[in-house]
């Protein structure tokens, strides 16, 4: 479920970050007053506890396939909502700069995908709101079964916005949303079995360690709150997804083209008529021809101009050339004047 | 070598490959920061059906991996192992797009190949450059950048002490995924029913070590705040490196270098 940078367009990206940085701090402001210094290498280490055991593979029964923890649910029961989402965002950054795992421009979606949905939606409205302080086995099962499930659905159905939004994958909405929402309630299942069979385990062994974490909670995120917030991320994450798309015209355009068959939404004002005039000054830029092509009506018969040969044999050579120098300045780099003072083995 | 183990040695790889010391090591950690999240931002910015704009971005990641004095195959190794993911989601594009949009000679390609190519080559762009930004630089030197940038400290300490602790848990999941494994038969694979007991004893070594770590911490005086011998500072070095590649960066978006170049190529040819 980890997006990658090449399927997201910066707009998404931005708004993505922006959304998360918020939550992160508001996150932070809220473990710092709680002012328990004891949750600090609490939640490094359950933080390298997540890693550690995404790291453990396990067979789901009657596939076949294996399957790993999520996090974020244990995470947000064992640590409460805020610490459990900082755990999990710092889980994710270290992700994508160590593993790779997800890009770095990605990181806003990942932690709003697997973060904000599991700590702040699917813990606070419906794993507390069931399994509450009770040691019943069956109330904790049920819990963490619907909110893993709800969780996973969330996230994965951003997934496929913030997929669609950026316009670089071809999957149209509907087929896109049933590819990941089907597998994704699977996951949800598996994740919830896990965190439940976690959870009574801890409460049987140690009981303390969930009590505390159940004082330190803040009662419950409100419901009112929760919407609020997510609402306001929302108006942010649009506003900066129309501005950008605007001066960037392909993303949202054409995923607007290919969901609900008009290429713009009407909009007028004077910032749409700057942010034209840009648009149709770096429509001029040499990027093959297809800016044409692609402002082209689809049904009409002469839909596609005559494609310049010259230019296609350009780019390929010109872009096989390029690589070749990349690579020569490479070598020049490495066999000429930087000398390295490193001491370590190389593996 | 297991999975897991191979996997938790390589947590070791890039903080030794983030010791190094060439000019590019030394350089602060928020030029490096600032300009690979440039590059990033500027490769996914092209259109959707870009291929040959984005070869010279290729210069950037070459450049960190040779001046550097990374191992380059090391770094192409790792980023193809997460490339399932955007070959998964890029590749229905030549299904769902077959509309021709280039000719070379006789042979139509069509814009969902051209498609997939592109996010291929944006995929391989952004992530070997995140990769090269870890292995020059270290997470310890990426957090303390990120706190003097003001990123709430809460996280920051967060992402030292998770950094910290990694190779500490994944050694010890790896020793009792080790342990199960040789005490088991034929059944090679871990039911759901073990993983829970695993995960589940991993988390309370892992609360226990928590609390023997904040007690060691309040020993040495611990008040909440973690200090950081912060050595590096933005000199000039910093500066020409952030405006040369900002610079080089607005170029290459701004113009098609290669199709200028094999215009050129060609037109001498001919």
């Amino acid at each position: 479920m980890h997006m990658a940078d090449a399927l997201i367009s910066p707009a998404v990206g931005g708004a993505m970050w922006a959304v998360s940085g918020g939550l992160i701090a508001y996150s932070a402001k809220k473990v710092r007053e709680e002012a328990d210094d004891r949750k600090v290498p609490l939640m490094g280490v359950l933080g390298a506890f997540i890693f550690a055991a995404q790291m453990i593979n396990f067979s789901i029964p009657a596939t076949g396939s294996s399957g790993h923890l999520g996090g974020g649910m244990i995470l947000s029961i064992l640590l409460g909502p805020y610490a459990g989402f900082l755990t999990l965002a710092s889980v994710l950054t270290i992700q994508a700069l160590f593993f790779a795992d997800g890009g770095l421009l990605a990181l806003g979606c990942n932690m709003l995908n697997m973060g904000f949905f599991t700590c702040f939606i699917a813990y606070p409205l419906i794993h507390r709101r069931i399994a509450g302080n009770s040691t019943d086995g069956k109330r904790i099962m049920t819990a963490a079964l619907l909110a893993g499930v709800a969780g996973l659905q969330l996230g994965a159905f951003a997934v496929v916005i913030e997929t669609l939004a950026s316009g670089i994958s071809e999957l149209p909405f509907r087929t896109f949303v049933l590819l990941m929402q089907p597998i994704h309630l699977a996951i949800g299942l598996v994740e919830g079995t896990v965190t439940a069979g976690i959870a009574t385990l801890v409460m049987n062994a140690r009981p303390e360690i969930l009590a505390t974490a159940g004082q330190e909670a803040p009662a419950g995120v409100s419901v009112k709150k929760t919407l609020l917030t997510f609402g306001a991320a929302a108006a942010l994450a649009a506003g900066a997804l129309s501005w950008f798309a605007s001066a960037d015209p392909d993303g949202l355009e054409w995923s607007m083209l290919k969901t609900s068959g008009k290429e713009e939404l009407e909009s007028g004002g004077r910032l749409h008529g700057l942010l034209d005039s840009v648009q149709k000054r770096t429509a001029f830029l040499p990027d093959y021809n297809f800016r044409k092509a692609e402002t082209a009506e689809p049904g009409a018969g002469q839909a596609w101009p005559a494609v310049d040969k010259g230019t296609s044999a350009a780019g390929l050579i010109g872009g096989l050339l390029t690589l070749l120098l990349a690579w020569i300045a490479g070598l020049a780099l490495r066999r000429g004047g930087v000398k390295s003072l490193s001491r370590y083995n190389r593996p | 070598m297991n999975s897991f183990a191979a996997n938790s040695f390589d947590l070791g790889t890039m903080d030794a490959l983030a010791a190094g010391n060439t000019p590019l090591h030394r350089l602060d950690a928020r030029a490096k920061l600032l300009v690979t999240l440039l590059f990033i931002v500027t490769v996914v910015s092209f259109e959707k059906y870009s291929v040959s704009a984005l070869m010279p971005f290729v210069l950037y990641p070459v450049f960190l991996i040779a001046a550097g004095d990374l191992p380059a195959g090391y770094i192409l190794k790792k980023a193809l192992w997460v490339s399932p993911f955007a070959l998964s989601v890029g590749i229905f594009n030549p299904l769902l797009d077959r509309q021709i949009v280039l000719h070379l000679g006789e042979f139509g390609i069509s814009g969902g190949w051209l498609s997939l190519t592109s996010i291929l080559i944006r995929f391989a762009l952004t992530v070997s450059a995140a990769l090269a930004l870890v292995a020059l630089t270290g997470v310890n030197a990426i957090c303390e950048a990120l706190m003097k940038w003001g990123v709430p400290r809460p996280f920051s300490v967060q992402l030292l002490f998770l950094n910290r602790f990694l190779s500490v848990l994944a050694g010890e999941a790896g020793r009792m995924t080790r342990a199960r494994a040789l005490r088991g038969f034929r059944k090679r694979k871990m039911g759901i029913g073990t993983f829970v007991q695993i995960a589940g004893h991993l988390l309370l070594r892992a609360v226990d070590r928590a609390e023997r770590v904040y007690r060691a911490m309040l020993c040495r005086g611990f008040d909440g705040r973690i200090r950081l011998a912060g050595h590096s500072h933005i000199g000039g070095r910093e500066v020409f490196f952030v405006t040369a590649w900002g610079a080089l960066f607005a170029l290459f978006r701004l113009t098609n270098l290669p199709v200028e170049l094999g215009y050129l190529l060609t037109r001498i040819i001919e």
